[in-house]
Parts: C-alpha cells; sequence; structure tokens
C-alpha cells in the first residue's frame, strides 16, 4: 500500500439518502457502481485506505424506515431489520433471550462507539471471514432476505458466503433482513472468540448450538470464523452428531475432527498451526458448554 | 461529486453547512466549526480520539460522512462544559491526574459521559469494557477508570453529566 492519509477520503463520489426501499431498489437498478453505507464501519475503512471500490455512488440506507425493527415472525421466531444497529441487538430483550449468543458475539465486537455505529447487514454483506454475527446467525438456522425490483429471495445463511467480500447477492440486491426461527426447548448455545485484546477482530471464533434430547444430541450446528476464506459452517461435522449419545470421548473426537477439518491462513500475529490448534481446543470447550447450557450431563 | 445542504445541532446549536459527499464529520466540526476538541488520531475508528456523542451514544466522528450526520444532535467535548462548568466526567478526569499529554482526554470525556449517563452504578469492569475503544499511552488506564467510577457517584449524587 503506498502513502495513506487516513484524515480524509480521496475518492470522489455521489451521495443519495433515499426515503424508502422503493427508491432504493431504483437506483440499485439503474444506476451503476452504487455502494451501499450502512453504518461505513466497514466501508469508510477501505476508502480510507485508499482502497479502488469503483464506487461512483454512495448510497445511504439509513433513512429507510422498512430495514429496521426486530419483530417476532408467525412462526415464533425474529426477524431483525438490516440495518439495526449492533448496539441495538445486542441490548434487544427477545434477541437476548431467544439467541443468546447472537447477543455475546455482538457484545464482544470492536468497541462501543463502533457499534453504535455498525449494523448487522453490514457485516453480513461486507463477507469478512472473521464477521462476528455470522457464526452465530448459522447455528440458529438464519437466512438471509434479499429484495430487488425483480422481487424477494430468502438465502439460507450457510449458503450465502462464497468468499472474501464476496456473497451471493446480485448488485441490484439489497439485504434487508436477517431472519431467526423459533428457538426450541432444551436448547443450548456457546460461543467464544479469541483474540489478543477485546477489541480485535477475531483470531479464531467458535459458535455451536446444541438441541438435547434425553443424554442424546437431537441437533448440533456449528462454525467458525478466521479459519477459512469464508465464515465456516462446519456442517458436515455437526450433522454426524445427531442421534448420538452425548460423551466427553465424543466431544474429545469432534474436536479432533474440526482441527483436521480447518484450514487456517497464517497472518501478521497468528500462524495458521496456532489456528489449528485453538480450533481444537475451543471447539471441546464450545461442545462441552453448550451440552451443559442445554441442560445436559457429562458422563 | 455531489455539494450537500445540511443541519447538524451541535451543542445545541443548528449549524448550516454545506459538505462534499466525502466530507467527514470530525474534518467539519475541527476546521469549519473550529470545534477542535475532538482529535484526529488514526482515522479509521481504533483509537477513540475523535469520539462525540449522537444524543446520548458515542460515535468515531473520523468515520462518519458529514452528508450523513444530517440532522444530528451531537455533542463534542466543548459542549459537555456549560457556563464555564466541566460536567462530572471532565472534572473527575482532573481530580484524579487522569491526563498526562492530553490527547486522548477529550475521546474519553465523551466516552466517559456515555458510559456514566448509560449506567451510573457501573462498577470497574463495566467501565473498562465500556471504554476498551479509546486508547491512553500515556496514562495506564488506571486514573482514568478510578475518574469514570468517581463521576458516576457525582451524577448520583446530582452532578451534571
Ligand atoms: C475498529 C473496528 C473494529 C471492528 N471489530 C469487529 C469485530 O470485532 N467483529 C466483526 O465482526 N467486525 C468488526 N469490525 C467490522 C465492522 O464494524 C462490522 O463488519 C460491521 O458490522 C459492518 O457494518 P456497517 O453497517 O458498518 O457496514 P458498512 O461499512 O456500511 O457496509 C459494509 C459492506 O456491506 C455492504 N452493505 C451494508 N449493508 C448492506 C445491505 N443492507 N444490503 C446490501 N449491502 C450492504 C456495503 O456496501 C459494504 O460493502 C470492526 C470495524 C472497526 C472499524
Ligand atoms: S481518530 Fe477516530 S477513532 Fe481514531
Ligand atoms: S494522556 Fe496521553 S494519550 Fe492519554
Amino acid at each position: 500500500m503506498g502513502a495513506m492519509n487516513t484524515k480524509v477520503i480521496e475518492a470522489e463520489y455521489d451521495y443519495v439518502k433515499p426515503a424508502s426501499l422503493d427508491e432504493a431498489l431504483d437506483i440499485l437498478a439503474e444506476k451503476e457502481n452504487v455502494k451501499i453505507y450502512a453504518g461505513g464501519t466497514d466501508l469508510l475503512v477501505k476508502l480510507k485506505m485508499g482502497a479502488d471500490l469503483g464506487m461512483d455512488i454512495m448510497m445511504d440506507i439509513n433513512g429507510i424506515e422498512d430495514l429496521y425493527g426486530v419483530d417476532k415472525t408467525a412462526d415464533g421466531g425474529l426477524r431483525i431489520g438490516a440495518a439495526e444497529k449492533i448496539w441495538n441487538l445486542e441490548t434487544n430483550a427477545d434477541v437476548i433471550a431467544m439467541y443468546p449468543i447472537l447477543s455475546e458475539a455482538m457484545h464482544l465486537m470492536a468497541s462501543v462507539s463502533v457499534r453504535n455505529m455498525a449494523t448487522i447487514g453490514g457485516n453480513f454483506c461486507n463477507a469478512s471471514p472473521v464477521a462476528d454475527t455470522v457464526g452465530p446467525c448459522m447455528c440458529y438456522g438464519a437466512c438471509v432476505e434479499l429484495k430487488s425490483k425483480k422481487g424477494v429471495r430468502t438465502v439460507d445463511a450457510t449458503e450465502f458466503f462464497l468468499k472474501p467480500g464476496v456473497t451471493v447477492m446480485e448488485a441490484d440486491e439489497i439485504l434487508t433482513a436477517i431472519i431467526l426461527p423459533a428457538p426450541e426447548e432444551n436448547t443450548g448455545a456457546a460461543f467464544t472468540k479469541m483474540a489478543r485484546v477485546r477489541p480485535d477482530i477475531a483470531k479464531v471464533s467458535i459458535s455451536c448450538v446444541i438441541k438435547r434430547d434425553g443424554d442424546a444430541i437431537k441437533d448440533c450446528r456449528m462454525a467458525m470464523g478466521s479459519v477459512a476464506p469464508k465464515p465456516l459452517f462446519l456442517g458436515d461435522i455437526s450433522a454426524e452428531l445427531a442421534g448420538k449419545k452425548m460423551s466427553a470421548a465424543l466431544i474429545e473426537e469432534t474436536a479432533q475432527k474440526v482441527h483436521d477439518f480447518v484450514k487456517p491462513i497464517g497472518d501478521h500475529g497468528t500462524t495458521a498451526e496456532y489456528r489449528k490448534e485453538m480450533a481444537h481446543l475451543i471447539a471441546k470447550e464450545i461442545l462441552e458448554k453448550a451440552w451443559e447450557n442445554s441442560g445436559g450431563e457429562l458422563a | 461529486m455531489s455539494m450537500h445542504e445540511i443541519t447538524l445541532i451541535v451543542n445545541g446549536k443548528p449549524q448550516k453547512l454545506t459538505v462534499k459527499s466525502n466530507e467527514l464529520l470530525l474534518n467539519v466540526l475541527r476546521d469549519k466549526l473550529f470545534l477542535t476538541g475532538a482529535k484526529y488520531g488514526c482515522g479509521i475508528a481504533e483509537c477513540g480520539a475523535c469520539t462525540v456523542l449522537k444524543g446520548d451514544r458515542s460515535v468515531m466522528s473520523c468515520l462518519v460522512p458529514a452528508v450523513a450526520a444530517d440532522g444530528w444532535e451531537i455533542t463534542t467535548p466543548e459542549g459537555l462544559v456549560v457556563d464555564g462548568e466541566l460536567n462530572a466526567v471532565q472534572e473527575e478526569l482532573v481530580n484524579k491526574a487522569a491526563i498526562q499529554c492530553g490527547f486522548c482526554t477529550p475521546g474519553m470525556a465523551m466516552a466517559g459521559t456515555a458510559c456514566v449517563r448509560e449506567n451510573p452504578d457501573a462498577d470497574e469492569d463495566f467501565v473498562r469494557d465500556y471504554m476498551r475503544g479509546n486508547y491512553c499511552r500515556c496514562t495506564g488506564y488506571q486514573a482514568i477508570v478510578q475518574a469514570i467510577l468517581a463521576a458516576c457517584e457525582d451524577a448520583k449524587n446530582g452532578k451534571r453529566v
């Protein structure tokens, strides 16, 4: 990277702030090189670091009422508007009660001031492998709702991400909401994030939601951050646990599978080998904790 | 590049301004309104030197496009002073000698004020967690945390925060 000056934004572009979703979708359909501004905590950092985003128009979505709200769905789940701020969500009584590790993961993000700005939609659409809201959402079985002039579609959170910065979203689409299904009885969840100091982005994070049936696992979902080029849903490893009787041996076996499966990269300050070792350790911890939180006991 | 007429309500006063689409709130506050309390440190929301309040909530003004702040009620460090009197957090930062070079202090006062307003019953863990986005390279934080805890007590005794 060349000389950079984070005091100003050097890129030049127009700014628009549509007042409705229809207006925003029209702009996306008709204009080229539009970038959405939600909280700006990823977008503006990139602009200031001199990234060439090819942005001709910055579209501010903060004036669109349809993108706000945390509402109960007909089936007892929750619909979270994409432009809701992380801080609003982590302190929302329904989010805390129904999806505790989503609230927990949000609380561990960045700092209060950043969370007052950042949105959940931005965390998803930025599509970083570290995105902290994504793992919990995947484990709770969330879908994302995408809208364009052509209509609406919902995509399972586990199928939304393709590679760093890239999702299945088309250029004319807006992520309008994250939709979470109703929590079930005897469900336990756990989240852990390892970082050097708190405001750091995660070196490794892991989320787990277990549905318990007596002393057996009815269903288990695990996801990890920062161990692959995209947020990683451990679909196969999780699925193998369904129907099995829970035990310390099963947890150890599963943690080893996680270790063998993940393909992290090394970067400044964290080697790939360290990330793999940590993956093993925290997978074990998270399975024990989620099981305990589901009301289960370890033989 | 588009130009925009905006109104910021800064420290209680409406300010009409014309800004370019890529101008930042921090620079507008400092260079156009001459409110130099908020500082430029990192420019990317990592240090907290530029912290201001939007309503009662803290934000990093280095990362807010000025045009996106149209209509916001903003408090800068200057706005915490009323009729020449510091608010409780500012005063306790002085009392506890929580200031060395002073560069982080305006941001600490802003984030600390948001902290006390949000939870005057805060304990040390709450304060440290709340303030984790504000960096100080001099004091070692201990005195800053003590100042905010003292301001919580002041607030409960009716002092202005
Ligand atoms: C100091 C600092 C610390 C951070 N720490 C963490 C951390 O610990 N964990 C973590 O996960 N992240 C962290 N982040 C990253 C960032 O804060 C989050 O990813 C945040 O949720 C992004 O949301 P935003 O609204 O600010 O996104 P923006 O910057 O506004 O947008 C991000 C991207 O998504 C697109 N976009 C936004 N909303 C929509 C939408 N509704 N539909 C379609 N596209 C959309 C934008 O065009 C842009 O490409 C940190 C950032 C900073 C500056
Ligand atoms: S200058 Fe804004 S956070 Fe550092
Ligand atoms: S007093 Fe110098 S940075 Fe805090």
